[in-house]
């Protein structure tokens, strides 16, 4: 940390095409403060990897750095491509909630089960933003958007509790007023190994917030502080207590091994047996 | 493998094939698993990691196309295997490949569709799936093998085709020749052409345009390469609305096929510039033509045939050449006229194009049918 923080330094100089107000921006600075923080001059040391949807935007092609911007939720296997075969690699993929597990779900489930190195982190704002503010696996119940005008009428998702169970080796909440702890968070995980989810949930103020009943990214900045409980808290409470809060926080920290550490052993394994023979 | 010598083996089409991908240089293999092609995942998970390669099986045909579309921007020489409903689901990531300009290739080993159909069974229906399977303009290398042999040969050609022009490359095999044992002769490493893609120079920047095939770095090297399958400039970089950049690009990826159609065509003739009828066929079918061709010249009827071993691009050319000579040409095919439009297509008029379609139960057109199709067709 030899010189101030300078976001430019890390993006090429390219307009950002988020709308005014949107959580991308606080995600992009977070972190790539958490990278400057590490040390890392660059993002050499980084391959970056999205599917379709804004989030994606935040890496590709924004980023100076080798960043895939691959079909809608497909970005985890072809992150599991590059892992696989350039072990060294620090890929962290960025997506949105429809990418990461609506359309991308299955691929987001194996992803942990496996054990993938590589960092996810999604940006939930709650909405198909991109396509106009259609509902998504993560909208709130009763919500209002372009393709269920009178209100939601679907459960939505808990994408950090389903990471746990699938086998995640660290998993995190966060919203966007939470830079501070969303930065240590990213910090920490990027110097962990194994499949790392942090889930940020962000304002999108223009495809989400003006039909949900938020006059402004402010407006939705504030619900998110009056309705967000730390995790211990939220231990304590009962389901109902817990509607339509969002639990924020640490959701797991283990070692499982990892995929890169079972499939190289296994090729160390294979090589070892037909010198053998 | 000893060195220096031709070797031959006893394999399946599909093993053939997996060796194959082996000796071209491939060292990453993802897939899913379906009849009939799920022994060249099974050979490979064992015989990669031997070689420090890696073999994975992913949760189905969508991620396996993204796995090796990865791995290839890794660096490394990436395909599958599948069959015709696994490659439907590939679709999206064939189109991916070929706007992101990756090499990879695709193994279709056919069965009689459409849906599951007859899922151990033999056909020819994904053809035109090969062709215009993506949505989008697109360019399509197809390539058909007829024998194990081929199952051999041709998946060294893909691989070298899709390094080459950095593009995806269909094999279209089907399941009689990837099931079927045969003899296969594999000559020394060093007598077999490997082409591997143009990696950049240090200073090279526009990896997707300037030059008909650009170099390909790969990620993890430092150029910061910009990889979208959106439509983007020569230097990776999105363009979302602007015309001619995508023209520019779409049609360049295009014709960095077609104008190469000549040299990716390829076929075996019998006879095309003396031929009363003629034969177009391919894979499995284009089996029974050799017997065929001799009982129709013992009842002195001159015939001829194309065996096509490129169905994509098309190899109007030769159909062109064949149709001048003959007066009726016999397409023999195990679906219901994939290629017989294209024949008589290429054939403008020149000649009357009768077609010969078989499904159902990987029952093959054999060489007493197709030998009756000619006696019928000669008689008009």
């Amino acid at each position: 940390m030899s010189e101030a923080f300078s976001a430019q330094k890390y993006l090429r100089d390219i307009k950002p095409p988020f709308c005014a107000g949107c959580g991308a921006y606080t995600v992009t600075n977070v972190f790539l403060r958490a990278v400057h923080e590490l040390g890392h001059e660059d993002l050499k040391k980084f391959v970056f990897c999205s599917g379709i949807g804004c989030s994606a935007w935040i890496p590709s092609p924004h980023f100076i750095a080798d960043s895939v911007h691959t079909l809608h939720g497909r970005s985890l296997p072809v992150a599991t491509g590059i892992k696989l075969v350039r072990p060294e690699a620090n890929i962290v993929v960025f997506g949105g909630d429809g990418d990461i597990v609506g359309i991308g779900m299955s691929h987001f489930i194996h992803a942990a089960r496996r054990n993938l190195d590589v960092l996810v982190i999604m940006v939930n704002n709650m909405v198909y933003g991109m396509t106009g503010g259609q509902v998504a696996p993560t909208t709130p119940l009763n919500s209002k958007t372009t393709t269920t005008p009178y209100g939601s009428f679907e459960h939505p998702l808990d994408a950090a509790k389903l990471a746990v169970t699938a086998g995640a080796n660290y998993v995190a909440r966060w919203t966007t007023i939470n830079t501070n702890e969303l930065k240590e968070t990213l910090k920490k995980a990027l110097k962990l190994r194994g499949f790392r989810f942090i889930e940020v949930v962000s304002q999108c103020p223009t495809a989400f917030g003006r039909r949900a009943g938020f006059k402004d990214a402010g407006e939705m900045l504030k619900w998110f502080k009056q309705n967000q409980i730390p995790l211990g808290e939220a231990e304590r409470m009962s389901e109902e207590q817990l509607s339509g809060k969002i639990i924020v926080g640490e959701f797991a920290t283990r070692k499982r091994t990892t995929l890169v550490e079972t499939a190289y052993a296994i090729i160390k394994e294979a090589q070892a047996k037909v010198e053998k023979d | 493998m000893k060195k220096s010598t031709v070797n031959t083996y006893f394999w399946s089409g599909n093993e053939a094939c997996a060796e194959a991908a082996i000796t071209a240089g491939c060292r990453f293999f993802a897939g899913y698993p379906i009849t009939p092609s799920s022994e060249i995942a099974e050979h490979l998970a064992k015989r990669l990691p031997q070689i420090g390669g890696i073999a994975i099986q992913m949760e189905d045909e969508l991620a396996s196309i993204g796995a090796i579309v990865g791995a290839s921007w890794a660096g490394v020489k990436a395909f599958t295997a599948t069959s015709g409903p696994g490659f439907s689901l590939m679709q999206e990531g064939i189109g991916y490949a070929f706007m992101t300009e990756t090499p990879i290739v695709i193994v279709d080993a056919q069965r009689a569709g459409p849906s599951t159909g007859q899922a151990t069974k033999c056909g020819q229906g994904d053809v035109m799936q090969a062709r215009w399977g993506t949505h989008g303009d697109y360019s399509a290398i197809a390539l058909s093998p007829n024998s194990v042999q081929e199952m051999f040969t041709l998946t060294i050609k893909a691989f070298n085709l899709a390094e080459k022009y950095r593009t995806p490359v269909v094999l279209l095999a089907d399941e009689i020749v990837a099931h079927m044992r045969e003899q296969v002769s594999v000559p020394p490493a060093e007598s077999i052409e490997i082409i591997n893609r143009r990696k950049p120079e240090a200073d090279d920047k526009a990896f997707f345009g300037l030059e008909e095939v650009p170099p390909m770095p790969a990620v993890g090297e430092g150029y910061n390469v910009v990889v979208t399958g959106s439509t983007h400039d020569e230097y990776g970089i999105r363009v979302t609305a602007d015309p001619i950049p995508h023209r520019k690009l779409v049609e360049r990826l295009n014709s960095k096929i077609q104008n190469h159609a000549d040299e990716l065509t390829d076929s075996e003739t019998y006879h095309i510039d003396e031929c009363e009828v003629g034969i177009v066929s391919y894979g499995c079918t284009s089996r029974s033509i050799y017997e065929v061709v001799e009982s129709a010249e013992k009842k002195g009827i001159k015939t001829g045939y194309i065996r096509l071993r490129t169905l994509w691009p098309f190899p109007d050319k030769i159909i062109k050449e064949l149709a001048e000579t003959a007066n009726v040409i016999i397409v023999p095919e195990m679906n219901l006229k994939q290629i017989f439009y294209e024949v008589e297509r290429a054939a403008c008029g020149e000649a009357r194009i009768v077609p010969l379609n078989k499904i159902g139960g990987g029952e093959m057109i054999t060489p007493e049918e197709l030998f009756s199709k000619i006696m019928e067709a000669s008689r008009k």
